[in-house]
């Protein structure tokens, strides 16, 4: 009767199916935080203490928040990039290597073209090609991976992360050779800082917020469109669902893993490019550590849904930003908030042990996420 | 492993060895550098070969391990803590400290896969996502520990590291002394032995990574054990209808498997330096895997593979060492971040299938479900 009660009203059946889908999540997070307060008690500190400064240095303030969606604008970019690529049965553990590559040619676009030209662009020419420059390059990055998957059958998930090395070392490579800061104090690895018509604007003044993160949630809604109602988006679910049924409904699997591929790179990229051109104004060797694993878990806990993604983000963001004040509060490491966030995956993957804690019953059938060596 | 196979890995190493014979022989002779290649190749393909035959267990077993990676890591890491707890804190003698160390990596390394198995066989987790939340895990983890013991307010070590009780040592094989009455006045001969010994002056870990491959050989190939291994990463349900149980063997190979990946990560903090830094595997894990791959899922083709990547990282060591004898042509060997992209590339070389494709077991991968 409960049943059709919910689906006489739309809304309550959206927000039904919203608190289905976030149960195990919610749960998840719930666990990871008891454990990692009893983790906190065992080396000695203050669990309550330490959460305290978590949320204090995460909301506390309007720059607190500030912070805090900075944090969150690769996040959701770099989760949308893995969510995607889960969504046609591809798992990309590379986004740190796209990230990277498409950073080092959004700062090359925004440093060197000015120079290559011989004159200033406008900000409306420069800024967006810095941009689609670091997309681009992530995407070509990502569907290499994605052409050796198609063609060779070689696996997305060591090729990914093959890559990620090969990305790391070649820029390296790059900035401390022929792209490094030239300046004659500068002793790191980085490159000279962008145009000021490659920089994005301020969306206030004094607050570090930019309006990469207002366009990080643009594309997470075009990315929901995307996915949901185009024919692509249909094509790229078709292939991560079945392959073998896709090709017999005249899918071209081939074509859609490349692109898919390409896609999630392009993603992963842009991620890279808004820090360079909205954030840091420069790329810097080693800012990126861990974004790719991150946005592995940020899409696994927003079940690969946009929405979800963009809450998982900021939870992921407030915990790094609220990191520097516990720490501050309780001299507990700031590592800590990467067991706390490996945990929460750990339970998110596994949701099956939540819901043997919890006594949760599944529902609906298991979503295949990836495939072994042969597929 | 088909002549395919093994003629391109011996082609890659004649290569590999090639260039740096060629680079190096105005600063020393051939015989020296290719005897002192050799003995790096073995050392540093100890980690590599064990993480294969790790992954070879598993996979044998039907479970895709890629939180090998993850494994070594830990076991690294709480391998390389045991021996400075048991060296400062029980204060045993620094040798029986070393010995306990490798014996808590091993354990490390068990209790992390018996996590792995505990996700994939008991909740069947998805294996590939499995094994990267235990990747994930032993980098918070170790980071985490590495600096709250430390250098956390109140750590037992009071803001500093101390120093570890050291490495295993290098295991002798007399080669130049039986030589010696047989070599006679010649000092030439005596040069050449002395050469070709120190290929066989490895450390323990070393040695015992090879003949783990071949007990590994034995044991899957020659034994009930193996044989029922095999059947349940091939056709589970067919060997669960003659009464093995699939479950256990399968239980029992992954903690195997986490056990030889606990041994790999002794190699890092035990028997190679003896210091632990955040991240330290460096993706040897996943090369692991590929050299798994390539060896089609055999211990001996596996380590066949993994000589391939010490070969190539035996190079990048090796031009450090001739970095100023490299002619100008070759100028590009001088960039460690270049050369460093050999075993990365091979890897993909070799997973495109274009040199011989190879088979995982047919299970690999699947949960079972009675």
């Amino acid at each position: 009767m409960q049943s059709e009660k919910q689906s006489n009203s739309p809304i309550k059946k959206l927000l039904q199916s919203i608190s289905d889908a976030s149960l195990v999540p919610f749960l998840a997070i719930l666990t990871a935080v008891v454990i990692g307060g009893i983790i906190i008690k065992l080396v000695g500190g203050d669990p309550f203490l330490a959460y305290k400064g978590l949320l204090q240095g995460a909301f506390g303030s309007k720059k607190a928040l500030s912070e805090t969606a900075v944090w969150a604008t690769p996040y959701i970019f770099a989760g949308l990039a893995v969510a995607l690529a889960f969504k046609g049965g591809l798992f990309n553990i590379g986004a740190e290597g796209q990230l990277a590559v498409g950073a080092v040619f959004s700062a090359l676009i925004g440093y060197a073209l000015p120079e290559w030209l011989g004159f200033d662009l406008p900000v409306y020419i420069h800024l967006p090609l810095a941009i689609f420059v670091g997309m681009l390059t992530g995407g070509i990055w990502a569907g290499i991976v994605g052409a050796l998957k198609a063609y060779t059958g070689g696996h997305e998930v060591i090729n990914t992360i093959m890559m990620n090395y090969i990305a790391l070392n070649t820029t390296s490579f790059l900035l401390n050779g022929i792209m490094k800061d030239r300046s004659p104090t500068n002793v790191i690895a980085r490159t000279p800082l962008i145009a000021e018509s490659a920089r994005m604007p301020e969306i206030f003044d004094g607050l570090r917020i930019h309006w990469g993160f207002v366009l990080a949630l643009l594309v997470a809604f075009f990315i929901w469109w995307l996915l949901n109602k185009t024919t692509l988006g249909f094509e790229i679910r078709t292939v991560g669902l079945n392959p073998d049924a896709a090709q017999y409904a005249g899918i071209n699997v081939k074509r859609t893993i490349i692109l898919t591929m390409m896609l999630s790179g392009a993603l992963a990229g842009l991620a890279g490019s808004i820090e360079v051109t909205g954030l840091n104004y420069r790329h810097e060797l080693g800012f990126s550590i861990g974004y790719g694993y991150d946005a592995i878990a940020i899409a696994l806990l927003g079940k690969s849904h946009p929405l979800g993604i963009v809450l998982a983000a900021f939870l992921f963001a407030a915990m790094r930003n609220g990191a520097t004040r516990m720490q501050f509060l309780t001299q507990l490491p700031v590592d800590l908030i990467s067991m706390i966030q490996a945990l929460i995956l750990l339970f998110v993957a596994a949701d099956a042990i939540v819901r043997y804690i919890y006594r949760i019953k599944s529902k609906g059938e298991r979503v295949v996420l990836t495939r072994g060596w042969g597929g | 492993m088909d002549w395919k196979r093994f003629s391109f890995i011996a082609l890659i190493i004649i290569v590999l060895f090639g260039v740096v014979v060629m680079i190096g022989q105005v600063k020393q002779p051939p015989l020296l550098i290719v005897t002192s290649m050799l003995a790096t190749t073995i050392a540093v393909a100890t980690p590599l070969t064990l993480g294969a035959l790790s992954g070879v267990f598993c996979e044998r077993a039907g479970v895709v391990n890629i939180g090998i990676e993850g494994m070594m890591l830990t076991a690294a890491f709480f391998g390389w803590l045991g021996g400075i707890y048991m060296y400062h804190i029980f204060g045993f003698t620094p040798a029986v400290s070393i010995a306990l160390g490798v014996f808590f990596a091993v354990l490390t390394g068990g209790l992390m896969s018996l996590l792995h198995a505990v996700l994939s066989i008991t909740f069947k987790v998805d294996q590939i996502i499995g094994g990267t939340v235990i990747n994930i895990l032993a980098v918070g983890l170790t980071g985490f520990l590495n600096r709250q013991l430390f250098f956390g307010k109140g750590s037992v070590f009071g803001g500093s590291v101390p120093g570890s009780p050291g490495v295993l040592p290098t295991i002798h094989v007399p080669l130049t002394e039986l030589f010696t009455s047989i070599c006679g006045s010649s000092a030439a001969c005596l040069q050449n032995v002395q050469a070709i010994n120190r290929v066989f002056d490895q450390k323990p870990i070393a040695i015992s990574a090879i003949l783990l491959v071949f007990l590994s050989h034995y044991i899957l190939f020659n034994t009930r054990w193996g044989l029922r291994t095999r059947a349940v990463g091939e056709h589970p349900k067919a060997a669960d209808t003659v009464g093995i149980n699939v479950v256990k063997m399968r239980y029992a190979n992954v903690i195997i498997g986490g056990m030889f990946a606990g041994l790999a990560g002794a190699y890092f903090t035990i028997e190679s330096v003896p210091s632990f830094e955040p991240l330290l595997t460096n993706g040897r894990g996943f090369i692991s895997l590929a050299a798994m791959i390539f060896g089609n899922w055999t211990p001996i083709g596996a380590w066949a593979a993994a000589l391939v990547f010490g070969a190539s990282q035996a190079m990048l060591i090796n031009m450090q060492i001739y970095r100023d004898v490299i002619p100008p042509a070759w100028s590009f060997l001088q960039e460690s971040y270049i050369v460093g992209l050999t075993p990365y590339i091979l890897t993909m070389i070799i997973l495109t299938g274009i040199i011989g494709k190879t088979t995982p077991p047919a299970a690999d991968g699947v949960p079972y479900e009675k």
